[in-house]
């Protein structure tokens, strides 16, 4: 019963983090239809950006919570400036194109920020410096550490406020209306290239949010580690059923648990024969039969072909 | 087919063969490397015109395209290594493998086809790194894959007693390994072409261009939508399938690193930047996208040492950053490819 | 009873709480031009949609040339013998004219892959027909001059023609035109008639959903009235128009 509980802890947390990072692929795809390929390589340019900034300003003797913060603000910083930077060079030119241009331009430009990375950070594994103190917490029989607790509260005060932007402002009006009709949208005087910078920003914010978060979690970083975390929120994504944010958040948290208790109970299911390295195919295969039978995804709206 | 008797049209297929058959003497000129690279840009002509009937002629988002590649190979590799003792010649194996790629991708198909574009596309990918994580894994608790360390020690192309490993001497000429694969992945490829071509202008060819061009408007005029889209999934993953046998014979060595997930976008990228439907931009995007690398792998190094004296940065990031701001510019300047169908062209000057 | 070529019993769709049709029953007759007008929203387009397996009816079904109608496959209505055409014109637009037609004929003929990777006689004489087939498809409704030219940058009236040249492709014996007039002129509208009337007389039945009333009651030998998703009336066009709910259901009363 504790592994139970334990796996439940585990899967929420990491789930937390792929929800935030779903977010990010939810909101450019609802608005614009486009897979942005290159998102998560944004949050992996968060967490290094914070490890650079904060590791810094814990050398210079800043204590170790406010430099914390400054770096999760750098890197919030620098990965809106990157989004919105994404968007105005590669993206826009590119509205007009055939629907695999920008897939492909996604993908130039997620090649193209691994390998700035490692030009800058190189090709090692770097540590994230322990931004919050070490504390266990016992429930139950099942442990869980400060860190857990902090990204759990976290992402969702982080996807709290986003929904109040979405459904308070008028802002996020302007985004609702556009994902439902971007021309009807312009004519009803919205200024679309400025909607969709807006989703690249704040689903870039998110992003640097939730790197930090990896970072904080796993206590490593490395360039390479936004393909995969990526690819899992996509899926999340998807999952939930793109472009609906609920979704995401739900995919995300979905995701985080099938891993967790899959990865925990996969020996014993299949008698040992496949082992918890099984881990990553989860995901896929959760995906896989989740639109067999729901083809727009859990939460999506049904489209259905029109005459 | 007059226009084959053609004197231009036969002038030019005359130089082009002379040319291919040229090609490989003068790549060996720079070293026998030179000549794999070469194979290697064939290899992806025929793998990006496999997945050009997917994407470009059904147009069908597939991202795990390299799984099929992966079932041939693996399929190729058990069936001719001391893995499991098994020798069987390759004329045999290369069929096995097209077919049980091919059932691989009703399989994935016949469950997925009816989602639309972008969900299709996630769904295949995820199972390229199912395939993938599977190989990886599968040595125990019974070894069949042998897991990441792959397997080794495979069978070389042999027909009848020619084998197309090491040199052998032909008419006074010392033909090398590499060079007599050429010829056969050359062969090959021509072939792909010619089925590309032939489909392309057929039966099927026009209901899958109809399908593409309006899906509903196809169901009306009576094309069954699903068995269309799961015939060129099914006839993808075969070319996948035979390109993997003919991969793992060639290399003698597989293991899944050979099969991640961006070697699917990489033919993809090649498929979408040279010009997606349209044969002569496939092939043109393969031979650049595989050869680019490379030759930015032995240029980088020297150019850098001579601008600036030294090594700045490690040439490796570096030749993958100009890879990848290539593929930004192209889509950019050129967003139906550097060498679309005319129709294509008009297309998108109709949508501007 | 007459000659049967479809017959709906009782078909009742609905869209959430919105009933598009309820229970309408009709029968076409072979060799007639069949009218089904209705104001705005009245559920034609449903109606057809619901017939060419576009939607899959909640009540009620269809009979076709004495046999039930499955209405779960839009392909399977067209190789049955039921062609349309679509009231915002759905042509595959970068393929040419005659490409268009071509398709048109891909539920008659039926070679494959491999057919088409060996060549063989077989596949290209049929290849051939189809082209000529094709041809001729075009010189019949008329635009045989524009057959190389991209569906797309056909005028509107031309691609009117060439949907129904597509239809015709299929060897359908029931052609169903949705709003065929929509948007056309007094002459292309006239010209447009005696297309119709052409094609019944060469011995196809044809289904007409119209806004223009008087196009309809010029040309249908019977016609049906739908009004909130419900049939009002099924006759003559004579009696039709003299009818007080038609009359009441098109002014709004």
């Amino acid at each position: 019963m504790d592994i139970f509980l334990q796996q439940i802890i585990n899967g929420l947390v990491q789930g937390s983090i792929y929800a935030l990072v779903a977010l990010g692929y939810t909101m450019v795809y609802g608005i614009m239809g486009l897979i942005n390929f290159a998102h998560g390589e944004v949050v992996m340019i968060g967490t290094l950006v914070t490890i650079t900034v904060a590791g810094l300003l814990i050398k210079v003797g800043m204590p170790v919570a406010l430099a914390g913060l400054a770096g999760l603000i750098a890197a919030i910083l620098c990965c809106m400036a990157l989004g919105w930077g994404l968007e105005r060079i590669a993206y826009r030119p590119l509205r007009n194109a055939p629907r695999l241009t920008p897939l492909i331009t996604a993908i130039g430009m997620s090649i193209v920020l691994q390998n700035l990375a490692m030009i800058i950070w190189g090709r090692n594994y770097l540590t994230f410096p322990p931004l919050l103190p070490k504390m266990d917490f016992e429930f139950a029989g099942a442990n869980f550490t400060l860190v857990q607790v902090v990204i759990v509260l976290v992402s969702a005060a982080t996807m709290g406020g986003l929904l109040f932007l979405v459904y308070r402002t008028k802002l996020g009006m302007a985004m609702r209306a556009t994902s439902q009709n971007p021309a009807v949208a312009s004519l009803m005087g919205v200024n679309i290239n400025r909607v969709i910078a807006a989703a690249f920003v704040i689903g870039s914010a998110l992003g640097a949010v939730a790197g930090v978060m990896v970072g904080t979690y796993y206590e490593i970083a490395h360039y390479q580690m936004g393909f995969m975390l990526g690819l899992k929120a996509f899926t999340a994504a998807v999952l939930g059923g793109i472009g609906n944010l609920a979704g995401a958040m739900l995919g995300g948290v979905l995701l985080g648990l099938i891993e967790a208790l899959g990865a925990g109970y996969i020996g014993d299911l299949t008698g040992g024969f496949l082992g918890s390295h099984y881990q990553d195919i989860f995901a896929f295969v959760v995906l896989i039969v989740v639109l067999m039978f729901k083809p727009s995804g859990l939460f999506g709206e049904k489209t259905g072909d029109r005459a | 087919m007059s226009k084959w008797l053609n004197p231009r049209s036969a002038f030019g297929i005359a130089l082009i063969a002379a040319a291919l058959i040229a090609l490989p003497f003068v790549a060996a000129m720079g070293g026998q490397a030179w000549v794999r690279i070469l194979n290697f840009a064939i290899l992806y002509v025929f793998l990006a015109l496999g997945l050009n009937i997917v994407v470009g002629f059904a147009g069908l988002l597939d991202l795990g395209y390299i799984a099929f590649y992966a079932v041939g190979a693996y399929t190729y590799a058990l069936l001719a290594s001391p893995h499991f003792g098994l020798h069987w010649p390759f004329w045999t194996i290369l069929p096995i493998g097209a077919v049980i790629a091919c059932f691989f991708g009703v399989l994935l198909g016949s469950p997925t086809l009816k989602l639309r574009g972008d969900y299709l596309a996630i769904v295949t990918l995820g199972f390229g790194e199912i395939v993938r994580i599977f190989m990886n894994n599968l040595n125990a608790p019974v070894n069949i894959t042998n897991g990441p360390q792959g397997i080794t020690l495979i069978d070389p192309v042999a027909i009848g007693g020619f084998k197309f490993s090491g040199t052998t001497q032909i008419l006074g000429y010392s033909l090398s390994g590499p060079q007599k694969y050429y010829f056969l992945l050359v062969a090959l490829a021509i072939l792909v072409i010619i089925i590309n071509l032939r489909l392309q202008n057929s039966r099927i060819g026009r209901a899958w261009q109809a399908i593409r061009e309006d899906e509903i408007a196809a169901k009306a005029v009576g094309i069954n939508t699903r068995n269309l889209k799961l015939l060129a999934f099914a006839m993808g993953a075969s070319f996948g399938g035979v390109a993997g046998g003919v991969f793992s014979a060639m290399q003698g060595f597989v293991s899944p690193e050979s099969f991640s997930l961006i070697e699917s976008i990489m033919i993809l990228a090649m498929v979408v930047l040279g010009g997606m439907g349209h044969i002569p931009g496939v092939i043109l995007g393969a031979v650049l996208l595989s050869i680019l690398p490379e030759v930015l792998r032995y240029g980088v190094g020297p150019l850098q040492m001579a601008v600036f004296g030294k090594m700045l940065i490690d040439p490796e990031s570096l030749r993958m950053l100009i890879f990848g701001l290539a593929l930004v510019l192209v889509m950019r300047f050129k967003p139906a490819g550097l060498w679309p169908s005319p129709e294509r062209k008009r297309e998108l000057q109709g949508d501007a | 009873m007459a000659d049967m070529l479809l017959e709906a019993r009782a078909v009742a769709k609905h869209f959430g709480g919105v009933k598009a049709l309820r229970d309408v029953s009709l029968g076409i007759q072979r060799g007639e031009i069949y009218g089904l007008i209705g104001p705005n929203g009245a559920g034609k387009t449903t109606f057809f949609n619901c017939m060419t397996g576009l939607y899959i009816p909640d009540g009620g079904g269809f009979t076709f040339d004495g046999a039930p109608l499955l209405a779960d496959a839009p392909h399977q209505a067209a190789e049955r013998g039921i062609a349309r055409t679509f009231q915002n014109i759905r042509l595959f637009g970068n393929m040419t004219a005659l490409e268009n037609v071509m398709v048109g004929r891909h539920v008659r003929t039926k070679a494959g892959v491999f057919g088409a990777m060996l060549q063989n006689a077989a596949t290209r004489d049929e290849e051939a027909a189809i082209r000529q087939k094709a041809i001729d498809l075009l010189h019949y409704v008329r635009i045989e001059d524009r057959a190389d030219d991209l569906a797309k940058n056909l005028s509107y009236g031309d691609q009117r023609r060439l949907e129904i040249a597509r239809a015709l492709a299929t060897e359908p014996k029931l052609l169903c035109l949705d709003e065929p007039a929509a948007g056309m002129n007094a002459t292309e509208t006239e010209e447009l008639r005696d297309l119709i009337d052409g094609i019944r007389r060469d011995g196809t039945t044809i289904l007409l959903i119209e806004h223009d009333v008087k196009l309809v009651m010029g040309l249908c030998d019977r016609v049906a009235v739908l009004d909130y998703g419900a049939l009002v009336i099924e006759d003559v066009p004579a009696v039709v128009q003299k009818d007080q709910r038609v009359i009441e259901a098109y002014l709004g009363a």
